[in-house]
């Protein structure tokens, strides 16, 4: 890595250790942001320092690491988060969600749902959900505290005053564990439903906000509804991915330079491998809504 | 299959790699030596450490020949540097009254003890671009040679300077609060988080780690109308302040010299308030900075105090001050945006075509009446 000598993973014991002990007090209370004394890293604020530092922190010997962007192994950004790990680990690395133990993830969750043994850590740009109606951090930790989420709530309702739906995209606000709102981090509305009552553990990163928080396994996610606006997913009706043929996945919608039209492919591409290989689209694999 | 999913993230990245350092080095006439950087760039290097929060002026100037010039980037290599080294000792607090001052100057009192000293400043100098300075070699060897005979002929009297602070005098006529010594531990936001409200050891910390172009712009408002602060300067100090350790093998009171730091101090003068007994007191601003480092030091001593205010100018909201000065932070979010957002932004057309066809089906009713 350089001449000087790094700790394994980079990060010196003493970090570890804060960083560890805020996950552990995040997995014991499922959606509340625990501050911690984020570490400068060697790659941008806001580029992911935050699952990185929760990468590093988690990794040991026998682990297996996936990291992947916008569902991509092979992402320029996966590729440098995969590469300054490797370079100061001796970690092994794999394209294969079900292979990994440890996934990092910009903004989506893989296909083919975690297992128990799993950890999957996604990188956060703004943890705080009522950041969008409330600019100060004193305010929203009272609102947390205090349980007063009616900001939000009016917040959903103007949308649908004025475009006659919910207009938020990815990062949908939802409810844990009956007690905290959260954010998910920038996944698409398609994956929110992939946290709830899960098997293997979520664990958040906002390493420039400086917190983390976790869904632990078979935890209650629910995202936010009213009864007769409820809650939708990115609709891909009658698409299916042109590699693989699956309809059951998120897609990337493409402009094909040389047909000139839209195309669709599986924004999971291992999961897209995976289908190829079995020679076509199959229905057991990914989980959906 | 007509499209091929794009690969390719790692090669991509090797031949970046291998194009900035094309970029870097293919015009190059003489390799620079980081060692020039520290010695004919001084005012870059000091602000980097500032920024960088690492008091090094051999790595900053590496920092700034691995970066290209860049500040952002050589802070940021600094800071990431520094982040993860050991804490071996906290040093006693460093007393900048004790600075072997080289350049001291007060705007609120025309006669101070000691006088105004200039010392080495551009604010004077007329800002001609110098043509001749693209060939000066026997300029500086002149310049070089004259100006050594001048210090040798004027070295028999004691050099180094001391200067009493400017605010102890006012400080002694009671027109400055006389408060004793805090001893409470300074609040670290690089081992915590910072927390609302925030203390004042915390605030002057992430302020001394600030850019120096939103701090000075920030201070610039204040001054301007969208603040409450503008004031005069009791003392702006530039000099060379012992760093001491405690030693651990001896009496409490022993401690070892492990070397200096140059820091520019700036003491500012707001208005007045009544203190506790009712009297009008002047209130105060701080600001310090690493090396020479004027301006930032000015505007922090205008924004800490400005803090100390309750009001709705920007200057006076401590969160959007504190969080928004760290040039890591501001510079790696407002890039991160060159990152793929394919899937929020899918997750967005998805949205606005709904709330298209929502559009549509509320103006067809009224079509058909």
């Amino acid at each position: 890595m350089s001449d000087r000598a790094y700790n394994y993973a980079f990060l010196d014991e003493g970090s570890k250790k804060e960083i560890r002990r805020a996950t552990l007090k995040a997995a014991a209370i499922p959606g509340y942001q625990v501050p911690f004394a984020s570490r400068e890293m060697p790659i941008g604020r806001g580029w992911g320092t935050g699952g990185l530092q929760l990468t590093l922190s988690l990794l040991g010997q026998g682990d297996c690491l996936k990291v992947i962007d916008q569902g991509h192994d092979d992402s320029v950004n996966a590729v440098s988060i995969k590469r300054l790990v490797t370079a100061c680990s001796d970690i092994e690395t794999t394209e294969d969600s079900e292979l990994a133990s440890l996934i990092q993830s910009r903004h989506r969750v893989p296909e083919v749902p975690l297992r128990e043994d799993q950890i999957l850590v996604f990188q956060v740009p703004e943890p705080e959900p009522l950041r969008r109606v409330e600019p100060q951090e004193q305010q929203t930790k009272r609102l947390h505290a205090e349980k007063d989420y009616s900001s939000i709530w009016l917040r959903l309702y103007e949308d649908i005053v004025k475009w006659g739906e919910i207009t938020i995209g990815a990062d949908y606000p939802s409810l844990v564990n009956d007690r905290y709102i959260f954010n998910p981090s920038p996944i698409p509305r398609y994956d929110v439903a992939k946290l709830h009552n899960a098997e293997g553990l979520y664990l958040f990163g906002a390493g420039r906000e400086k917190k983390i928080y976790a869904i632990p396994p078979y935890t209650k996610v629910e995202p936010l509804q009213f009864d007769d606006y409820p809650f939708e997913v990115e609709r891909f009706d009658g698409l299916c991915c042109s590699a693989c043929g699956s309809q059951n996945a998120f897609l990337d919608e493409i402009f094909d330079e040389e047909t000139g039209t839209k195309i669709y492919r599986c924004s999971d591409t291992n999961y897209c491998a995976k289908v190829q290989e079995r020679g076509g689209y199959s229905d057991g694999i990914g989980t959906n809504v | 299959m007509g499209y091929v999913a794009v690969t390719g993230g790692r090669q991509a990245i090797e031949e970046a790699d291998q194009l900035i350092k094309w970029y870097r080095l293919k015009d190059m006439q003489a390799l620079l030596n980081p060692e020039e950087i520290n010695n004919q760039m001084r005012l870059l290097v000091d602000r980097v450490m500032g920024e960088g929060g690492l008091y090094s002026p051999e790595y900053a100037a590496l920092a700034l020949k691995q970066a290209e010039g860049d500040p952002a980037e050589a802070a940021f290599l600094l800071r990431a540097y520094r982040s993860t080294l050991p804490r071996r000792h906290y040093s006693v607090t460093v007393e900048p009254s004790n600075m072997r001052v080289i350049r001291r100057i007060s705007s609120s009192f025309k006669d101070i003890p000691g006088g105004q000293l200039l010392g080495p400043t551009y604010d004077y100098t007329h800002r001609l671009l110098n043509f001749n300075m693209r060939h000066e070699e026997q300029a500086v060897e002149e310049f070089l040679r004259d100006y050594q005979l001048q210090l040798k002929e004027e070295s028999n009297s004691n050099t180094d300077v001391h200067l009493r602070k400017v605010v102890d005098l006012l400080r002694e006529e009671n027109l400055v609060p006389n408060k004793q010594v805090d001893e409470e531990e300074p609040f670290d936001v690089t081992r915590e988080k910072l927390i609302f409200p925030s203390s004042r050891s915390g605030r002057l910390q992430i302020l001394s780690r600030g850019e120096t172009g939103v701090m000075t712009a920030l201070a610039y408002s204040s001054m301007r109308g969208y603040g409450a602060i503008h004031p005069t300067i009791g003392e702006l100090r530039v000099g060379y302040t012992d760093v001491l350790i405690p030693y651990p093998f001896g009496d409490e009171d022993d401690e070892i010299y492990i070397g200096e730091m140059m820091l520019t101090e700036v003491e500012s003068i707001n208005g007045f308030e009544k203190n506790e007994q009712g009297n009008p007191e002047f209130t105060l601003g701080y600001g310090l900075t690493t090396g020479q480092n004027e301006v930032k030091a000015i505007a922090m001593a205008i924004l800490e105090s400005s803090l100390e205010t309750e009001g709705s100018s920007p200057t006076q909201d401590e969160e959007f001050v504190l969080l928004h000065v760290d040039s890591v932070e501001s510079n790696g979010f407002v890039s991160h945006l060159k990152l793929p957002h394919y899937i929020t932004f899918q997750s967005k057309l998805d949205r606005i075509r709904q709330a298209k066809k929502e559009n549509r089906n509320e103006v067809r009713p009224k079509q058909t009446q």
